[in-house]
């Protein structure tokens, strides 16, 4: 399998640990003391409405948000000072596909590659292409693919370079179902090999069944966090709303 | 340090491809700077007594108006799409965007000088081929592009950046402008290497002044 | 600080009171530039506190960079809002006194080159401020436009020093040679330079405690909601 990430065993014991996290955008709180402990090989599902700090938590954890308070270990390494090394141990999938539209497929994720001192840069790109179903169009202009096409190939450009954190910012955008099915087989094997994956998502079904770990954020609090396996989707619905139950 | 350098050069090929692929940048600012040469021929009355006056002057009013065109495209590319955050997320040092992009905005700015200097031949009978000249142009670029890159990344994360770079990036340039105006006067009226050095010795003191702060700052500048 | 706010009060205003004594009443007037020449002992002062202010600007602004500490921003920041306001009232005497000395309100020679061009960056960075999507992100442009802005300085300097050397016949007035000042002149011109340095160091720790109010009041705000 292609998107293998780094050997676990290297790795602390903790993929994320976040105790008392904040951050203020001027007068409104997005993340308001949020704690949270995930292991290796898991899968973390995300969720609450639009403006919870679903977004603002991921930014955290990608260094490209400093936070306010709190102490942030990811893969055991300080997003704040010790950025870059988080940097390379993290793949991220935001709203935006992060490619350039006047470059091919091929193109953007050679950029990446060499970005992120992939190795076997050409194998690897075209493995990863076939994986997600896009070397068809391996080398027309990002600008001339669908919205789907272009998330496939922001998925593959993730995980170039095996990155032992999967971090994916409501991924769903754009895929049919097809893509769907691409992107739980991806989560699910990234997880098998050891790799630690947050979902960032609003389908709370989908993100029960390829979640191991529930977190609910509710105005930037945490309002759930539980192990998937005692929850449904009417109690997460419940949790993200803010209603008793 | 290294890994910076490399994905620094990355970049700034990512940043050659794009640009040999649609010519967007070169082409746009290369008419802007054509109108903008043709327009000074109604400025003022066009004689050769004139011109000898007023050629420096134009020839840096020009290169300076679409440099300020140049940069602002440079990041407004990275912006439209967000693959700004692609740049963040590499594992390397901030100062590796400044570099790569410097260098992208750099090479721009320069093809389109050497794209002019036909141009000011036709329109003003002005030639401009020389290599003291083309140093001038060189130190010059290098003093613009080295603070316009850290006011563009300012000015393209705000509405108004039409009206942010230049106002950061104008006054800021004033002794690289001056060197240039200088310089070529200097060498238009005849003068070798002993006029323009004094010229030579300021821009070259600005390019690394703001080379090495730029540089520094470049980091605080893109943080969220 | 707030004895130091609540000393620098009655200190400056009886300095003003003494400098003004000093000015208008005291100090001999000059021979050839007349009247007129008084102003030079506010334009002087004020360009000097002005310049003062600017390097504060850029010193706070670097140590907040590195500390990421906002007291230094506050400090920078309003350093930057009260030197605009002395560095126009610089520019104005200066072109008050220019006009019947020199014939003409300005002239590009290098101080007043290097002036004015302060005094536009001083402008950018409160501009950039306003323009930033976020308080944080404002701060730290500014700081960075504060920093590049001293290094620059030197620089805008000696380019327009270049610039009027090299090119004699831009030069419209005489770089006006003051002359060696009387001893009566010096001692006010000296006196009025610290009578301002303390009032804008009034006027800083007064916009400082009314900074501290606004961010403590927009804090209360933010924790109501």
């Amino acid at each position: 399998m292609s998107i293998t990430p780094a050997s676990a065993s290297a790795l602390p014991t903790e993929a994320l640990a976040l105790e008392g996290v904040r951050k203020r955008y001027g007068t409104t709180a997005a993340l308001a003391g949020v704690d949270l402990r995930l292991g290796w090989g898991q899968v973390l599902g995300l969720f609450g409405h639009n403006g919870a700090g679903k977004s603002t938590l991921l930014r955290v954890l990608t260094t490209l948000a400093r936070p306010d308070a709190g102490s942030v270990r990811v893969a055991g390494l300080d997003p704040v000072r010790q950025a870059a090394a988080v940097r390379a141990a993290i793949g991220y999938v935001g709203h935006a596909p992060l490619l350039y539209d006047d470059l091919t497929p091929a193109e953007n994720l050679a950029f990446a590659a060499s970005l992120y001192r992939v190795a076997d840069a050409q194998a690897r790109i075209g493995a990863l292409l076939e994986e997600v179903g896009a070397s068809a169009y391996a080398h027309r202009r990002v600008r001339t693919l669908s919205n789907g096409m272009a998330k496939r190939v922001a998925l593959a450009r993730a995980l170039l370079h095996r990155p032992a954190l999967l971090l994916l910012d409501e991924p769903e955008t754009g895929l049919d179902a097809d893509g769907l099915r691409l992107l739980e087989r991806l989560i699910g094997a990234v997880a098998q090999a050891g790799g630690t994956v947050v979902l960032s998502t609003h389908d709370l079904e989908r993100g029960l069944r390829v979640a191991d770990q529930a977190l609910v954020l509710r105005r930037g609090a945490v309002a759930l966090a539980a192990p998937t396996g005692a929850l449904d989707v009417a109690s997460l619905e419940a949790a993200v709303s803010g209603e008793a139950g | 340090m290294r890994q910076s350098l490399r994905a620094a050069w990355a970049i700034y090929r990512k940043d050659l491809r794009v640009e040999l692929r649609t010519r967007e940048t070169v082409g746009s600012v290369l008419v802007f700077a054509v109108v903008t040469a043709f327009i000074f021929n109604f400025a003022f009355d066009p004689s050769p007594q004139v011109l000898g006056l007023v050629a420096p002057g134009i020839v840096w009013v020009a290169y300076v108006f679409t440099g300020m065109l140049g940069l602002n495209r440079t990041f407004q590319l990275e912006r439209d799409r967000s693959t700004l955050e692609l740049l963040l997320l590499a594992p390397a040092g901030r100062e590796a965007i400044y570099w790569g992009k410097l260098g992208g905005a750099l090479t721009v700015m320069l093809v389109v000088e050497a794209l002019m200097a036909p141009v000011f031949l036709f329109l003003y009978d002005l030639s401009l081929f020389s290599p003291l000249l083309a140093a001038t142009a060189v130190l010059a670029t290098v003093g613009f592009g080295a603070v316009g890159t850290l006011f563009a990344a300012i000015a393209v994360h705000t509405r108004s950046r039409e009206v942010l770079l230049p106002v950061l990036f104008l006054p800021l340039a004033m002794p690289v402008i001056v060197g240039a105006v200088g310089a070529t006067t200097a060498l238009l009226a005849g003068g070798g290497l002993a006029q323009v050095n004094p010229w030579f010795q300021l821009m070259a003191a600005f390019d690394i002044a703001t080379l090495v702060v730029s540089s520094w700052a470049f980091e605080h500048v893109l943080e969220e | 600080m707030r004895t130091a706010r609540i000393a620098l009060m009655p200190l400056a205003a009886a300095m003003v009171a003494v400098d003004l004594v000093l000015i208008f009443a005291w100090v001999p007037t000059e021979q050839v530039m007349g009247i007129v020449q008084r102003i030079f002992y506010f334009h002087v002062p004020l360009a000097i506190t002005g310049f003062v202010a600017f390097f504060l600007v850029a010193g706070a602004s670097a140590v907040y960079l590195i500390k990421k500490d906002p007291k230094w921003d506050r400090l920078a920041f309003s350093a930057g809002e009260v030197g605009v306001v002395i560095m126009t009232l610089a520019i104005i005497t200066g072109a008050l006194w220019a006009k019947p000395v020199w014939g003409v309100w300005w002239v590009w020679d290098a101080q007043l080159t290097t002036t004015f061009i302060l005094w536009v960056i001083y402008v950018g960075y409160l501009m950039v401020r306003a323009y930033a999507p976020t308080n944080e992100r404002g701060r730290r442009w500014a700081a960075v436009v504060g920093i590049v802005g001293v290094v620059d300085i030197p620089l805008i300097y000696v380019a327009a020093e270049l610039w009027r050397t090299l090119h004699p016949d831009k030069v419209v007035g005489p770089a006006a040679d003051e002359g060696s000042l009387e001893s009566a002149m010096a001692l006010t011109l000296l006196f009025s330079m610290i009578t301002f340095l303390v009032l804008f160091a009034w006027l800083l720790t007064e916009r400082l405690a009314l900074r501290r109010a606004e961010e403590a009041l927009a804090a209360l705000r933010a924790g109501e909601r």
